[in-house]
């Protein structure tokens, strides 16, 4: 099973694993991955929706910010179902029905933090509470940066 | 020349070695399933009555120990060495362990793979004549596990079938001469196996060549075949990769049949989430000492093979695209029946 060269497994044979074992593992099935996603992703907005018209209607906050106030409803919910432990179990069921909207980006944030209490608050959870989210911030920070540049220069182009 | 080797790497233990005490323990979800009734304790909570989950590990091996030394009617300090292993970074839940029970110390790391690992290097110090009695004990946590390897217990990501859930409990056993309990017979420590697979949820693929290469070898070397086991069982390749091994054998020669089983397929019912089948030190720790040893001293088990397999790498090298080596150590134990 072993070549000589020190490298342990020749290439060749490592292919013909690779290709052999593909044919045990169960295939993701993307049709219904896609529609639990759809569903629960859809519920997710549904609701911030109905929030954002209770906001409006029934406490008659401004349109401008309900919006802010529905986010910071939808984090609360999320972070609440972190802490109860029940998000990770829809997560499991639902993908990115629950992985995509801002409910996702709470739980990631509240998991971490919850999963590093033990080590403390400021190097536990003040150093760990972005350990997942970190990343979205970068990459979102960065391509907000450059979505703003293009958007100057077609401004600035087009007049 | 090394007298007690026996074909090209396997051990022959003849001085009559045997697991004089076996005891298994774990949490509320293996606690459920297929093992309830032949674990020797069950925790209530994944907390086990610390407050941190790394400190509940630690309690779960110190408490198996006690248990193991216990049934085999003996007292810690009568122990001579402590061999023990688990997931966490530098091996902290053995090391914790020992330093509670007061017993000179081998930490040992081969991932899943370190129960037949600690078990082995056991019967060695007892046949060689450097240790009357000897401890082997590892222990895995799913929530240290998680933190270990993935992300935090809470983090709602979605894993794919072939992920398995790590087994939350701890297994020892007391090794030494005489007592009742199964012989230890044959050892084969196991090469590092590298099929290129890279998928950390997917454990089981990488880890079948491993064992299958074990496998053979101990049959090879000890010039038994499947048909002298009434079991072997497989440490934790679950649904994916247990049916590789088992074709990877055959296409070798080696039909191992309905006594091929897998102790990650051994622990959760089926209604219990647990994707592909449990994993970590504990998924073959907690079969073997909780329900292997039992059957085999009941005389319903004669000769088993326990092939524990360990997926070596951490949470930097696949990181950093890295590919997953894969270890397995298989042991056969003999029972004292009529034979």
């Amino acid at each position: 099973m072993t070549n000589s060269d020190g490298q342990g497994q020749n290439n060749k044979e490592q292919q013909m694993y690779k290709k052999m074992a593909k044919s045990y593992q169960p295939k993701p099935n993307i049709w219904v991955n896609c529609l639990k996603a759809f569903i629960v992703g859809g519920l997710v907005c549904t609701l911030g929706q109905l929030l954002q018209l209770m906001f409006i209607s029934g406490f008659g906050v401004e349109p401008s910010s309900a919006g802010d106030m529905t986010s910071a409803t939808l984090i609360f919910i999320a972070c609440l179902l972190t802490g109860l432990g029940v998000y990770d179990k829809i997560g499991q069921w639902a993908g990115a029905g629950t992985a995509v909207p801002v409910t996702g980006f709470a739980n990631s944030i509240a998991s971490a933090a919850l999963e590093h209490k033990s080590e403390g608050y400021v190097l536990g959870v003040g150093g760990n509470m972005f350990k997942l989210a970190g990343s979205v911030i970068v990459f979102g920070v960065v391509a907000a940066f450059f979505i703003g540049l293009i958007r100057t220069l077609l401004m600035y182009i087009t007049g | 020349m090394a007298e007690k080797r026996i074909g090209q790497r396997s051990w022959a233990f003849e001085r009559g070695v045997a697991v004089l005490g076996a005891a298994a323990v774990a949490g509320p979800k293996e606690g459920k399933g297929q093992l309830k009734d032949m674990l020797d304790q069950v925790y209530p909570d994944l907390y086990c009555g610390q407050d941190t989950w790394e400190k509940a590990e630690r309690k779960m091996m110190e408490d198996v120990v006690n248990h193991a030394t216990k049934k085999a009617g003996k007292k810690t300090d009568q122990i001579d060495m402590f061999l023990a292993g688990d997931l966490l970074n530098q091996n902290i839940s053995a090391s914790f362990a020992a330093r509670t029970h007061q017993i000179p110390l081998m930490g040992m790391f081969g991932a899943c793979s370190a129960s037949m690992l600690t078990l082995t290097t056991g019967a060695v110090l007892v046949e060689g004549g450097f240790c009357d009695t000897v401890v082997s004990a590892v222990s895995s946590h799913n929530a240290t596990a998680e933190r270990q390897y993935r992300y935090p217990t809470e983090y709602g990501g979605q894993k794919p079938d072939t992920a398995q859930w790590t087994v939350t409990g701890a297994g020892a056993g007391l090794i030494g001469l005489g007592g009742k309990g199964p012989l230890i017979r044959y050892a084969t420590i196991g090469k590092v196996v590298d099929m290129g697979l890279k998928n950390p949820f997917d454990m089981g693929s990488a880890m079948a060549p491993a064992a299958a290469e074990t496998i053979q070898a101990h049959f090879e070397d000890t010039g038994l075949a499947p048909d002298d086991y009434d079991l072997i069982v497989t440490g934790d390749l679950a649904k994916v990769g247990h049916p590789i091994t088992a074709d990877l054998l055959a296409e070798k020669g080696y039909d191992l049949g309905e006594r091929f089983q897998d102790c990650g397929l051994m622990i959760f019912q089926p209604d219990q989430q647990a994707f592909a089948g449990g994993s970590g030190c504990a998924s073959s720790a907690i079969v073997t000492y909780g329900r292997i040893i039992k059957e085999m001293m009941d005389g319903k088990l004669n000769r088993v093979m326990v092939v524990a397999t360990g997926a070596l790498m951490n949470p930097v090298s696949y990181q950093q695209g890295e590919s997953i080596p894969c270890i397995a150590h298989a042991v056969t134990l003999e029972g004292r029946g009529n034979g």
